[in-house]
């Protein structure tokens, strides 16, 4: 599982021990946050939303920290902000390795900390790279050609290719056992809307990760979202759950 | 032999897709799966030009010329189904995130390589569309065909002579005369019409059958 993101996507894949997808729920919306996070592995790739705050799934990192899942590895654009949320994961020990593009903000203590001692792996990657990474997961394809990056440390010892006049670096796929994301309303068949800029990452994450978990503020009756509008189809997603005291 | 007619077929298939599936009927004789479907078991019917939770066709009057399925035939939404683009729809076929495709052949080999879009023969126009990324993402591969051509050699052969959809992609096969699983065993003959043997049907086809032991 460390090697996943630089192994060519394999979406036939068996699923990792201890889920069967096969025994889906039509009704998509758990009970709990605990539940919401149910099953998911010591050594998961788990990828979590949100650009820094804004779309973070709070209470859904809560969950996962108390449901203690370790030497994980966490894809977020950030590397968490001050004690809450990702940072709060941070501190509890539970992340081997981060995949994110920007981890050095004024309040990322926690994170400066665990790299600065090297208790934590850090793969940087320019920011439309990590997403198109992500995107290409969800849609199958084996890999990428990017120009960003390309002659920069960031592509160090990565494949090159000239197309058209162009210097494209080759980059793999992110795919990830488990998404942890934040939407305004979802219905019982995980389809999706967003609010505003929280949108960032989610949908994309969505389709990318195995196990697609939503916290959202209002779960809604079916057919109550516009089919014209729903940005994340439920089929990218296996668990709806309402976060709670709203 | 009681061989199986296209709806008798059709009805087969839809009595193994389960409650929950994200399923993508193929155009021409697949698309009647639809049809024998317990209403009472949500399935979500995907088509890839860019709907999923798709219903049965509309009333004559209702028919919206804008809502059309892959055959460019008119359909409906059902609630809690929605829209998306080319780009989407082909991310959820192949990223993997189709539980079933269903899909007619030409020829499957018994390797479940499948033959579906293009005879090859000289003058014949090609057109492929969504069959490739289909054969190539969904989870399952489900092949609906008469065993036989009308001049009565197998469908089921040991290597395609036609042009290849995707290759080692067809897990099972629903035809008129037999259900057949394509394993890395071989192929495993899982039902029988009625009136016929496994010895009649393996002389039929030209490529060596198994029974579950």
């Amino acid at each position: 599982m460390d090697e996943l993101p630089n192994r060519p996507w394999n979406p036939l894949a068996p699923a990792p021990p201890g889920l069967d997808w096969k025994d889906r729920m039509i009704d998509k919306i758990v009970s709990s946050m605990e539940a919401a996070v149910a099953g998911i592995p010591d050594g998961a790739t788990v990828m979590i939303g949100g650009f820094g705050t804004a779309g973070l799934p709070v209470e859904l990192i809560d969950a996962l920290i108390a449901q203690g899942a370790r030497n994980l590895t966490i894809v977020n654009n950030n590397a968490g902000n001050g004690e809450q949320g990702l940072a709060a994961l941070l501190k509890a020990g539970q992340v081997r390795k981060i995949i994110c593009s920007f981890p050095r903000q004024v309040d990322s203590q926690v994170f400066d900390g665990l790299y600065r001692s090297g208790q934590i792996e850090l793969e940087l990657v320019p920011q439309g790279n990590l997403a198109a990474r992500i995107e290409a997961a969800g849609a199958g394809l084996g890999a990428i050609y990017t120009p960003t990056g390309y002659g920069t440390l960031l592509a160090e010892g990565k494949e090159t290719r000239e197309i058209g006049g162009r210097q494209y670096v080759l980059e793999y796929p992110i795919p990830a056992d488990f998404a942890l994301i934040k939407a305004q309303r979802g219905d019982r068949w995980g389809n999706l809307v967003y609010r505003k800029a929280a949108r960032n990452f989610g949908p994309i994450m969505a389709a990318a990760a195995r196990c697609t978990v939503a916290q959202v503020q209002e779960v809604v009756a079916l057919g109550e979202l516009d089919p014209e509008v729903i940005v994340t189809p439920g089929i990218f997603v296996q668990r709806v759950v309402q976060t709670p005291g709203i | 032999m009681k061989r199986l007619d296209r709806d008798q077929m059709a009805a087969r298939v839809a009595r193994d897709i389960p409650e929950g599936a994200y399923v993508n009927l193929g155009i021409g004789l697949p698309t009647r799966v639809a049809n024998y479907l317990p209403p009472e078991r949500e399935i979500l019917l995907h088509s890839e030009n860019g709907l999923l939770g798709m219903g049965p066709a509309p009333e004559p009057d209702q028919v919206d010329p804008e809502l059309i399925n892959a055959g460019k035939e008119p359909v409906t939404l059902l609630p809690g189904g929605c829209f998306f683009h080319h780009g989407d729809s082909f991310a959820m076929m192949r990223g993997g995130h189709l539980d079933i495709c269903v899909l007619g052949a030409f020829q499957v080999s018994r390797g479940g390589d499948l033959a579906n879009w293009h005879t090859g023969a000289p003058g014949a126009i090609p057109a492929v569309g969504g069959a490739m990324d289909l054969a190539t993402g969904a989870k399952q591969v489900f092949v609906m065909m008469e065993l036989l051509t009308k001049s009565g050699e197998s469908k089921l052969v040991e290597q395609c002579s036609y042009p290849l959809t995707g290759i080692n992609c067809v897990t099972r096969i629903y035809s008129d005369l037999a259900v057949i699983d394509i394993t890395p065993q071989g192929l495993l003959v899982r039902e029988l019409v009625e009136g016929l043997s496994f010895a009649e049907l393996q002389q039929m086809v030209g490529t060596p059958l198994m029974l579950p032991v």
